[in-house]
């Protein structure tokens, strides 16, 4: 994959102009260069986060790898992330997990051999009001049944936006 | 302004609920009637109640709706906004949303946190400022001293709504004591106990009190910046937290010699990136310093030694967003609310198996049983009440023996009921207290940042053995091992996260022993839940 450096070094520096206080920017930067990247960050951008805060690299990927919204490796075009937390859980939570790898073939951290979805597991997303509750991308989606998982699936893997 | 208002809900939960869309048609059809003229569509912040459908409230009726469906609000339109009909089937029961903001018999308004949530629209500081709003801010820097500041807050008795409790006036009064070239305020938006939404939904409805607050304990302290740290997943809040401080700045509320006092304050939002640890204080002050979230060894404490090694105050939105109302009505007011050392309300989350779920603002005090019944609506299907869960998944299980617990911050230490973030997680007879305690613990198990032993591998030990009962190859011993996995965690530990996973462990087999006993040595999980693996007796006999 090719990356625009100088896109990246762009992102950064317009970033940085948040900063009220030396070095609390790191995590936020990441955020910006992995939205822009779409769900990971490469190699060639994190090293240009490092320079261009002027920090050594391996802290860079030290809470890069810390973060779980934070990914060094492609993902699908979809992320599904179910709640796995209590609340969703006693509501029929683990229905919509077993749906989801059963349509998918896949289990929890694993892509589909197409490149379509990857399947992850999230903690509470603050949405108990409509339990059990999933997130594909930054869409959500609540009060979810195996029936509504299966058409929301049916709908991404016809080219559907997710909502 | 126009004759008729309808506010729709236009929050997180709602909007999975279609609120977005509904609206969007909701414009459209009073397009096509040609009601545009005397109708005003506007967005809000949560009604409080989900289980019906997006609450549309129309103005000056006072009607409630809730739809579920674009031929609902076509229904809508076509007889109430345009014959002055109301649409019965639709109505949602004006007590139960009354109910949602509990009125005290003492007094009549305990709006406190939600006094605006549903009420204003969020993206709008003239209508935050129209409903009072930055008044206190004035108050306090046109007609106090910082030592005043925090004499009201303390005398107050307000205390941290995040689950530990501390007196927020006390925590204002260590950091303005504390001498340095530069302090900081920081709010904890980092919402992430499990079952808790109520600071998303605080933000979402009325983020300028959030914002109006940090300037106060800013200039109550001797602060000049702040931060606001809201979890990565929470884009409404993010969205609405941003703006408002956008329109502050722009407004003169914000930036330099604030309305003309000599104070200055700046404010900037950061983001989480997916780590529950981080909720824990000295975690979160890493997170913003650029490094992984793990908690540091406390004392100091972030008061005294916090952000950038500065003094730093760090509360909780719900804590932030009382001030105004404290500043403003008195902490004699204050304490007409709740109960003796817990004045004011709080604002708990009905999840689970109950009817209505949501968010309701109350006194300190109220029963769980009032929670659950009065305002949640009892179990959902008529099903029996087995298990609650009470203050989030860091919080307690408790049995229907515990019911009539008024919660405040005494009732753990009290009666083993634990109030916490807030949460009322709501269990029928349907869930199995091991499979509750395994999901509770593999919860722990993911969020230990692993940084002490004894957090990292506690939970590792307590899923063990937990996973072990519940494929029914459990062992007398393991209770005893379970409880003392929860001690030993609870000693040891650095941060509050391993700390406290012996409230959530000790609490479900102390109070469900029975049911943890009857898996071990049994051939099913006598609720139907657990999977058990075939009897180690029979793969013998197969082989």
């Amino acid at each position: 994959m090719k990356v625009d450096l100088s896109e990246v070094r762009k992102i950064v520096n317009q970033a940085k102009t948040e900063s009220l206080q030396e070095g609390d920017m790191l995590v936020n930067i990441l955020h910006c260069v992995q939205d822009h990247f779409g769900n990971f960050i490469p190699p060639e951008a994190a090293e240009i986060v490092a320079q261009e805060l002027d920090i050594p690299l391996s802290k860079v990927y030290e809470v890069l790898t810390f973060y779980t919204m934070f990914s060094t490796k492609p993902r699908g075009k979809y992320v599904i992330r179910v709640c796995v937390n209590l609340p969703c859980h006693v509501t029929g939570g683990r229905q919509i997990m077993e749906t989801l790898k059963e349509e998918l073939k896949i289990d929890v951290g694993e892509t589909t051999a197409d490149g379509m979805f990857t399947l992850e597991t999230t903690s509470c997303l603050g949405l108990c009001g409509v339990s059990p509750v999933i997130m594909v991308n930054d869409t959500y989606y609540g009060d979810l049944t195996p029936k509504k998982v299966r058409e929301i699936i049916e709908k991404l893997r016809a080219g559907g936006d997710e909502k | 302004m126009k004759p008729i208002l309808v506010l729709v809900s236009v929050d997180s939960n709602s909007i999975l609920l279609g609120a977005r869309q509904f609206l969007n048609y909701l414009r459209e059809q009073i397009a096509e009637y040609n009601l545009s003229d005397t109708v005003d569509v506007l967005e809000t912040g949560t009604m409080g109640v989900y289980t019906q459908g997006v609450v549309m409230a129309i103005f000056p009726d006072d009607v409630y709706y809730a739809v579920k469906d674009k031929e609902d609000v076509h229904k809508i339109v076509t007889e109430h906004l345009l014959k002055g009909r109301e649409v019965l089937d639709l109505t949602l029961p004006k007590e139960k949303l009354k109910l949602f903001v509990e009125t005290a018999p003492v007094s009549k308004e305990t709006r406190i946190v939600l006094r605006n949530a549903g009420l204003i629209d969020p993206k709008s500081i003239d209508e935050y400022i129209a409903r009072d709003g930055y008044f206190a801010l004035q108050k306090v820097l046109t007609e106090m001293k910082p030592g005043d500041v925090i004499e009201v807050l303390k005398s107050s008795g307000l205390r941290g709504r995040g689950g530990a409790g501390f007196p927020t006036g006390l925590k204002w009064e260590f950091t303005a004591r504390a001498s340095a070239d530069q302090k900081y305020i920081v709010c904890n938006a980092d919402e992430g106990e499990p079952g808790t939404f109520k600071d998303r939904l605080i933000m979402e409805g009325d983020p300028h009190s959030v914002v109006e607050s940090m300037i106060i304990a800013g200039y109550a302290t001797g602060a000049t910046k702040g931060y606001i740290y809201i979890r990565g997943e929470y884009y409404g809040s993010v969205d609405n937290i941003r703006k408002a401080i956008q329109d502050a700045y722009e407004y003169g509320l914000l930036g330099k010699d604030i309305l003309g006092s000599g104070f200055s304050f700046d404010l900037s939002v950061r983001l989480g990136a997916g780590a529950y640890v981080c909720g824990e204080e000295t975690a979160l002050l890493e997170s913003i310093e650029g490094k992984s979230g793990r908690p540091r060894l406390k004392p100091p404490y972030p008061p005294t030694c916090g952000l950038f090694g500065k003094p730093t105050v760090i509360n909780n939105v719900e804590t932030l967003a009382n001030v105004p109302s404290i500043i403003l009505n008195g902490p004699d007011w204050f304490k007409s609310f709740g109960t003796e050392n817990s004045p004011g309300t709080k604002v708990f989350c009905l999840v689970g198996d109950v009817v209505r779920r949501g968010i309701v603002e109350v006194p300190m005090g109220a029963s769980v049983r009032d929670l659950i019944y009065r305002f949640g609506g009892g179990l959902i299907g008529g099903k029996e009440l087995y298990m609650v869960q009470t203050g989030g998944t860091a919080g307690t299980f408790v049995g229907v023996d515990k019911l009539d617990v008024q919660l405040d911050y005494d009732s753990f230490a009290k009666y083993g009921v634990s109030i916490g973030s807030g949460v009322i997680l709501v269990m029928s007879e349907d869930v199995c207290p091991v499979d509750i305690a395994l999901n509770t613990m593999e919860f722990f198990l993911h969020e230990s940042c692993g940084k002490c032993t004894p957090c990292r591998e506690g939970t590792r030990l307590a899923v063990q053995t937990l996973k072990r009962i519940s494929k029914g190859r459990g062992k007398k011993e393991d209770l005893d091992t379970l409880r003392s996995i929860a001690s030993v965690t609870q000693e040891a530990s650095l941060c509050g996260l391993g700390q406290s996973i012996t409230v959530p462990l000790t609490s479900i087999v102390n109070n469900f022993q029975k049911d943890f006993e009857d898996h071990i040595g049994a051939g099913s999980c006598p609720h139907g839940v657990c999977h058990f693996e075939k009897s180690r007796s029979k793969s013998k006999v197969r082989r």
